[in-house]
């Protein structure tokens, strides 16, 4: 081993060849280094080209969508109900900001930040993602904008926006109705995504929460647009490649008369209730009125939590739609449709009479009428005019728990109309086979025939909407040809100008008879004339047609009934249902004063100011006064 | 009295005599490269056409001077330079400025310097003298003090750590053992020892190596972190395509999308800028330069000469073969430069001072054949 490295490396000659031989070795080397590095060449830039292209493009250009501006909601005259506002929001994008309590403090240097927009930011934040950008402060004034982009540089991931609010001009007036938005949350994500509308949705970060603006949520969205925009690695936007404008969202037109709407509004006051007035001859919602109301406005940029609480708390319960959602019994004003319902099935004529005592005796109990001693000699017309009880107790008993539910189901008694607002109650049309449903101990199910009687009177379990109501007065007023209610006339699209109208045809046509009807329209208008509606409607230039109703709040126990004696909570609720002009009518409508006694009290003269308003464009000057000598008048 | 026409062709010759036209005018080639990528990498921001101009300018000069040194003076630096390299190095160990977790910079008073990049050429220099005073007796001996100093330098400078550099410092260490003969079967048993110890060597990396390593494997692992490097460049590098976006069209660049564009990862915008037809001249020019550099080894007089020779030119090849091979994705990511294409001037005047000492060799040995 020792010499033949000593013969190696003292060999010159041998020396400089093996150098000479290992040079051209290390040569052979660098050449396949080199053919790898060219092969990896060819194999990105030949062979993987287009996938590399992809990315690369992909790196820049970014699709930045624009939000369309939601479509406008207009009255039937063209006032305006919802619209939208541009306005300048500092927002914050969690994801990007170092440290939020350290940023927002710096910026409440730069302008004013309240405890409340600090609330409502951490609200916005827990309901949204980390990478969405979140408005800490809305509505900035010009000055603070100029403020805050002299100081942007300091706050990375902190932007001033200019965004489009939605804006209810009106305010508290028609919300329920209108409904509001919201930013959009994980349940209308679910609604966006179930409707495949989430690309169209990218960018989009208000969503209809209640009411129209919710049903309609996707006719006045619009079609998002897009901007091509290249960005660098930072995301900065280079320059703009393409843009595809947004088009607007669709324009709402409603049969909802504003002013109509206002004037109810007034009416109520300060009290509890609800009133729907539907348009006989089309089924549009003229007015829909669930009072006390909200104001929509608050809830557009996140509703600070203070006014979602006094809103939460509020024993009057704003939030609450009483007119789809309050199902209260319908008290005397089921009358007339209990006496269609005699003449339809040929259980009673028009000049059958009965002699009232007073009460009505059935399995041993005694029900009594209003009026004591009775009401002597009662035929159908004088039934409805003077609410006779015993008349229905009577026709109740005769008709049956199943002759009465299946006359009311298609006049839309315990159904849900199919109004075009979320929402709606079913209420309670008792029978026999709701009872079953509804109770599980098997004694509870069974009907009893005592049960039926006061059903003739509409108390008992029955319990219908203002809305099932105001539909049922609106089908006898249109001799039995039903619309489905609807609360927008026409969907106008935006880019051609079409008009889609909602439900111009018939729902149903009850055939009714047109005699058995008019009996019923004679006795409605008797009513007004020399019945319980008389001192509401004295001195009227219009004819109209009604009926008082009273719905038991208080349970009485042989008492005589006096209101006044009664917390104000536990009087009882007072209702009308009505149409006029009687001969060709234009309105008719349901109303009910949560706690406001007799029908005659306070809902009657309620349902005048709408007659004149809405037929003689009368305004009223304040709201409806109760009629303290009503509570003599017969119920 | 000599004529005007004599004086300009002594100072003609005295000006071109050293320098090999090949070397120089290939390296000029790929300078000019270099600088219109340069031009470009930074086109968007803070242009550095200039000062890379003017540190070409720089180390061409120094190449220039260093060519004029006959090797046998350059010999006489090698036991200095490697003495004073190790020294600096010590003190880098011990009294280093610590930038990003490594410590490999040396603050003496006026400016910072670096002492490994002293090492990448005192290290061959070192080795070259070292065999060539042995050339008569070489023994088995000699090769082990030689491996023992080349471990010095590069165990404390992958200490630092500076894995790139340490790499590159036993490379050049490693070509002068490699050409002064170490046996086939010791180079292929330490071969094989290191693979058998990767995996021990593999828990003495740091973190932050192990997941390059690991990146290089799987880039998308990690997409925003270490990965990201390595896929903006391959993006860049393959959409290029073949005949590239042209000039200052490049998007991964312009859109700053191409991390460290002007210094390590130039490659990646030249690349995507000329495509694949770029890459294979840029290849080419590389390839003459190593090229000449190996006739140089092969032709050099002496054995300080050829190893020295060789070593530098090996060295060339692997600084370009690391880079493009990380910048497209067959390497761990490294920091080492894109030999006369990335902007720096410490990586030119190291590699122009390689330039000039092969300059040097082959030019004083024509003057020893006249």
């Amino acid at each position: 081993m020792r010499r033949r490295h000593h013969d190696d490396f003292h060999h010159q000659d041998g020396d400089l060849e093996r150098f000479r031989f290992r040079l051209g070795f290390a040569a052979v080397a660098v050449l396949l280094a080199f053919l790898l590095l060219f092969a990896r060449f060819v194999w990105l830039q030949v062979f993987q080209h287009e996938y590399y292209t992809t990315r690369a493009e992909g790196n820049r250009i970014s699709l930045v969508p624009i939000v369309p501006n939601r479509g406008l909601i207009v009255d039937r005259n063209g006032v305006v109900l919802a619209r939208n506002y541009s306005a300048f929001t500092l927002e914050l994008t969690p994801s990007k900001v170092h440290d939020l309590e350290t940023t927002i403090d710096a910026l409440a240097e730069l302008i004013e930040i309240q405890a409340k927009d600090r609330k409502r930011f951490k609200k916005l934040m827990e309901e949204s993602k980390n990478f969405e950008s979140i408005p800490i402060r809305t509505r900035l004034t010009e000055k603070e904008v100029a403020i805050v982009a002299a100081n942007r540089y300091r706050f990375p991931g902190v932007e001033v926006k200019a965004r489009l609010f939605r804006q209810y001009p009106l305010g508290e007036s028609g919300s329920h109705a209108l409904g509001y938005i919201g930013r959009v949350n994980d349940r209308d994500l679910e609604r966006i995504e179930l409707a495949e509308q989430s690309p169209n949705y990218k960018g989009t970060d208000h969503f209809g929460k209640s009411g129209l603006e919710q049903k309609y949520e996707f006719h006045l969205h619009g079609q998002t647009g897009y901007e091509e925009v290249e960005v660098d690695a930072g995301g900065r936007a280079v320059r703009i490649l393409s843009r595809t404008a947004p088009v607007s969202g669709n324009n709402l037109t409603l049969t909802l008369d504003s002013k109509l709407q206002k004037v109810v509004e007034q009416a109520f006051g300060e009290r509890r209730g609800a009133l729907v007035a539907i348009e006989p001859e089309s089924g549009g919602v003229l007015a829909l009125v669930s009072m006390p109301a909200f104001d929509p406005n608050l809830f557009v940029d996140g509703i600070r939590s203070e006014d979602w609480d006094a809103y939460n708390t509020n024993p009057d319960k704003p939030m609450l739609n009483r007119a789809i959602y309050g199902a209260y019994p319908p008290g005397s004003t089921f009358k007339p449709f209990m006496a269609l319902a005699a003449l339809e099935t040929g259980k009673r004529t028009p000049q059958q009479a009965i002699s009232d005592p007073g009460y009505f005796n059935f399995g041993g109990h005694q029900f009594r009428d209003d009026k004591k001693g009775g009401h002597g000699i009662v035929d159908m017309y004088k039934s409805i005019v003077h609410s006779c009880d015993t008349y229905y107790y009577v026709l109740a008993n005769d008709l049956g728990i199943d002759g009465i539910s299946n006359f009311m189901a298609p006049l839309g008694f315990g159904q849900r109309s199919g109004i075009d607002i979320e929402g709606e109650s079913e209420g309670v049309l008792p029978s026999q086979a709701w009872k079953k449903k509804r109770f599980k101990k098997p004694e509870q199910q069974k009907w009893y025939a005592g049960e039926t009687i006061s059903i003739g009177i509409g108390q008992g379990y029955n319990a219908y909407t203002m809305l099932q109501l105001a539909q049922a007065t609106s089908t006898v007023a249109n001799n039995g040809v039903m619309f489905r209610p609807h609360i927008v006339k026409y969907i106008t699209d935006t880019k051609t100008g079409e008009r889609t109208m909602i439900e111009p045809e018939p729902m149903r046509i009850l055939p009714y008879k047109q005699q058995n009807i008019d009996v019923i329209k004679k006795g409605l208008v008797g009513v007004i004339k020399e019945g319980t509606g008389a001192r509401a409607f004295a001195g009227a230039e219009y004819e109209a047609a009604g009926k008082t109703g009273t719905a038991q709040v208080y349970s009485l126990k042989g008492e005589t009934y006096q209101a006044g004696k009664v917390k104000e909570r536990l009087r009882d609720h007072a209702l009308f249902m009505a149409y006029a002009p009687a001969d060709k009518p234009k309105i008719a409508l349901a109303v009910i004063v949560e706690n406001g006694g007799f029908g005659a009290q306070s809902a009657a003269p309620i349902a005048r100011m709408v007659f004149d308003y809405y037929l003689l464009g009368k305004l009223p000057k304040g709201a409806a006064e109760e009629d303290a000598a009503a509570l003599e008048a017969d119920e | 009295m000599m004529s005007f026409v004599e004086i300009r062709r002594r100072l003609w010759h005295g000006t071109v005599d050293h320098l090999d036209a090949p070397l120089f005018f290939i390296t000029v080639a790929i300078m000019g490269v270099g600088l219109a990528t340069v031009f470009s990498a930074t086109y968007d921001s803070q242009n550095r056409l200039m000062s890379q101009f003017i540190n070409m300018a720089v180390a061409m000069t120094l190449m220039w001077g260093v060519a004029q040194v006959p090797p046998q003076k350059l010999m006489r630096f090698a036991v200095p330079l490697y003495v004073i390299g190790v020294v600096l190095l010590i003190l880098v160990f011990l009294f280093g400025i610590k930038v990003n977790g490594a410590r490999r910079w040396l603050n003496i008073g006026i400016t910072r310097i670096q002492p490994s990049e002293i090492m990448k050429l005192a290290m061959p220099l070192m080795l070259a003298w070292y065999f060539h005073k042995y050339e008569a007796a070489l023994k088995w001996r000699h090769y082990a003090v030689a491996a023992l100093l080349l471990m010095i330098p590069f165990g404390l400078v992958a200490k630092q750590p500076d894995l790139g550099t340490a790499i590159l410092i036993g490379a050049a260490g490693f070509y002068v053992l490699f050409f002064a003969g170490l046996q086939w079967k010791v180079i292929l048993g330490l071969a094989a020892a290191g693979a058998a110890a990767a995996p021990v060597l593999w828990n003495f990396l740091h973190d932050y190596q192990k997941k390059r390593i690991l990146t290089l494997v799987d880039p998308t692992s990690d997409p925003l972190g270490s990965g990201y490097h390595i896929i903006q460049a391959t993006i860049a590098i393959g959409s290029g395509g073949t005949m590239g976006k042209g000039w200052l069209q490049g998007t991964q660049t312009h859109l700053e999308f191409i991390p460290e564009k002007h210094t390590d990862f130039i490659f990646a915008v030249y690349s995507e800028e000329w495509g694949l037809a770029g890459n294979a001249v840029l290849l080419v020019l590389y390839l003459l330069l190593i090229g000449r550099g190996m006739m140089i080894a092969a032709n050099a007089s002496t054995l300080f000469g050829r190893l020295l020779a060789g070593s530098i030119t090996l060295s060339l090849f692997t600084y370009a073969f690391i880079n493009m091979g990380m910048v497209s994705g067959i390497m761990p990511v490294v920091g080492v430069p894109l030999p006369f294409m990335s902007y720096g001037g410490t990586a030119l005047v190291t590699l122009c001072t390689g330039l000039g000492i092969l300059m040097s060799i082959q030019t004083h040995r024509m003057l020893v054949k006249k």
